[in-house]
């Protein structure tokens, strides 16, 4: 393999170039990012950096000394992909051929379903340049609606508040994030943004937003009307795949990959948010969309490329998230579904500090931690040593 | 001197966080029954280190596995990019001290912003 190609030049994509070199890849490579930014990372744009704690430059993912020999192609996008000489068509009209691609390209934040007008004052968080924005106007004593009760949604409204916004959640979903931990744990993460004072409103819908140029109100389906000043929209990403369409690289919740990042198209592999691994244990395949899988995988990745896919995947480490909200910190490790129990074998719920156990048929599956780091680290070990399927 | 515990009171493979000082120090017991300090709080962002993986002379970070050797603070696996401070120990009658250094320490930005 003499180059190699990187499409998306943020977490994973930089992973995936540092695994190249650490595994022996002396060749070209080339760095192809539709932001003009270098490389940053994502996690803080919700937290630290949008209540103004840390800077641009904290965000910065590579260190000041690190040269990866990489040609770096910055705020141009990858508009296709032509298999047979494996040539990556940049917008820009030029085009960058190479023995290997990576696809890399993250995923999309959401909007609201229907042609919402675009009004001022409504915002997605996915970028830096969303978080710059959002944050100019996160402004003390504004009243802030947020659409949808995930992680990016109860982090932005944990800041808010911290900033001084009067906040409201609104979530379709009876209890907020019970897809990812199950309707219990979810209404129990829920009680945190209550203690603050933040009004949770879930089981209703929203059928739109008011407003002539500004956005000035929150429409839910039960004939309910909010009053806002600032709109988050945090319904969920989409996987960034759209310039690969009509490539001939399967796709379906993100680019469908083997289980060591092999795409359909020999010599391109997939990586990050964008990329739908088969994992054995499940059975099935599966988008990973946490910073964790984006560190983890490019090593296995880039295995997988310049072996040729013959480089046998090694067994992955459950999916692990954390966030942070009102000063607590929250972990997630392992996989759930309906059905599964769940006991707390740390601390309690009502103190807002509790490890608790998912189990399938007496056999750990997941684990969460709310303010439990010590505890959660060596379950987290343990589950990692034992299929979570 | 800081006096930090009994060693009775840390087992081998355990870690002690001594949170009367600022910052705080976290004090490991190896497996090998070697005793080490360093900054409690990883340099990359706010993680207890004493709250994460001790194994050899290595703790990795409960956050997002930063690894950093015990014996000299560096940093062995990313994200992050700077070494943790590192501290004496001595244990005398039965008693872990910690023997604070004198250079400053690599908190991380968030932090930083709110000692300063
Ligand atoms: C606000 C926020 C908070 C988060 N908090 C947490 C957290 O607390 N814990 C956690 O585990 N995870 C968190 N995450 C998730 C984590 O950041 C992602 O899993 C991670 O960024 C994925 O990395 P990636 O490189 O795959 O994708 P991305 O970081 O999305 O990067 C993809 C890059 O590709 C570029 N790109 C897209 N299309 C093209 C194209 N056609 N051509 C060229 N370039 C292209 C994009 O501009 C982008 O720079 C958070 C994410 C966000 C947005
Ligand atoms: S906080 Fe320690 S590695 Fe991130």
């Amino acid at each position: 393999m003499r180059s190699v190609a990187i499409v998306g030049a943020s977490l994973a994509g930089l992973y995936t170039a540092r695994a190249l070199r650490d595994q022996g890849f002396d060749g070209t490579l080339t760095i192809i990012g539709s932001e003009r930014h270098r490389p940053y990372d994502r996690p803080p744009l919700s937290k630290e950096f949008l209540a103004g704690r840390i800077t641009e430059a904290d965000l910065a993912l590579e260190t000041e000394d690190e040269d990866l020999g990489a040609e770096w192609r910055l705020g141009v996008r990858a508009s296709g992909l032509d298999r047979h000489d494996r040539r990556v068509l940049l917008a820009d009209g030029t085009s960058i051929t190479a023995d290997g691609v990576v696809v890399a390209t993250g995923a999309t934040a959401r909007s609201l379903p229907g042609d919402s007008p675009s009004l001022r004052g409504v915002h997605t968080l996915r970028s830096l340049d969303d978080a710059l924005a959002l944050r100019a106007d996160l402004v003390t004593g504004r009243r802030l609606v947020v659409i949808g009760a995930g992680f990016i949604g109860a982090e932005v409204a944990s800041t808010a508040r911290e900033l001084g916004l009067g906040v409201t959640i609104v979530e379709t979903a009876p209890a907020p994030l019970a897809r990812a931990l199950g309707g219990e744990m979810g209404t129990a993460l829920g009680a945190l943004h209550e203690d603050r004072g933040v009004l949770l409103i879930c089981g209703v819908a929203v059928q739109g937003l008011t407003g002539d140029d500004r956005v000035d109100g929150v429409l839910l389906a039960d004939g309910r009307r909010l009053d806002a000043d600032v709109v988050l929209v945090g319904i969920g990403a989409r996987p960034e795949t759209g310039w690969l369409e009509g490539s001939g690289v399967d796709l379906g919740d993100g680019v469908l990959c083997d289980s060591g990042g092999g795409t359909s198209v020999p010599g391109v592999v997939a990586v990050g948010d964008c990329a739908s691994w088969f994992d054995p244990g499940l059975g099935h395949h599966h988008r990973v969309e946490h910073w964790t899988g984006a560190v983890h995988r490019p090593t296995v990745a880039a295995a997988t490329l310049l072996s040729g896919g013959t480089a046998p995947a090694p067994p992955q480490a459950p999916p692990y998230l954390w966030s942070d909200q009102y000063g607590r910190r929250i972990q997630f490790a392992g996989h759930t579904r309906p059905g599964d129990s769940v006991t707390v074998e740390e601390g309690d719920v009502a103190s807002r500090s509790f490890l608790a156990v998912y189990r399938r048929e007496d056999r750990p599956v997941a684990v969460l931690g709310v303010d439990q780091v010590r505890q959660f680290t060596r379950w987290r070990r343990r589950l990692g040593t034992v299929s979570t399927g | 001197m800081i006096p930090a515990c009994a060693l009775a009171a840390l087992p081998r493979g355990e870690a002690f966080r001594l949170d009367t000082v600022e910052p705080p120090i976290a004090v490991f017991h190896t497996d090998d029954g070697d005793l080490y300090a360093v900054d409690d709080t990883c340099t990359h962002q706010d993680a207890s280190l004493a709250d994460g993986w001790l194994e050899g002379c290595e703790v990795e970070c409960p956050l997002h596995a930063s690894r950093f050797d015990l014996r000299t603070g560096q940093v062995d696996a990313p994200p992050a990019k700077l070494p943790v401070r590192t501290h004496g120990v001595v244990v005398e009658d039965g008693t872990v001290y910690v023997v604070p250094s004198d250079l400053p320490p690599n908190l991380p930005p968030g932090a930083r912003a709110r000692t300063v």
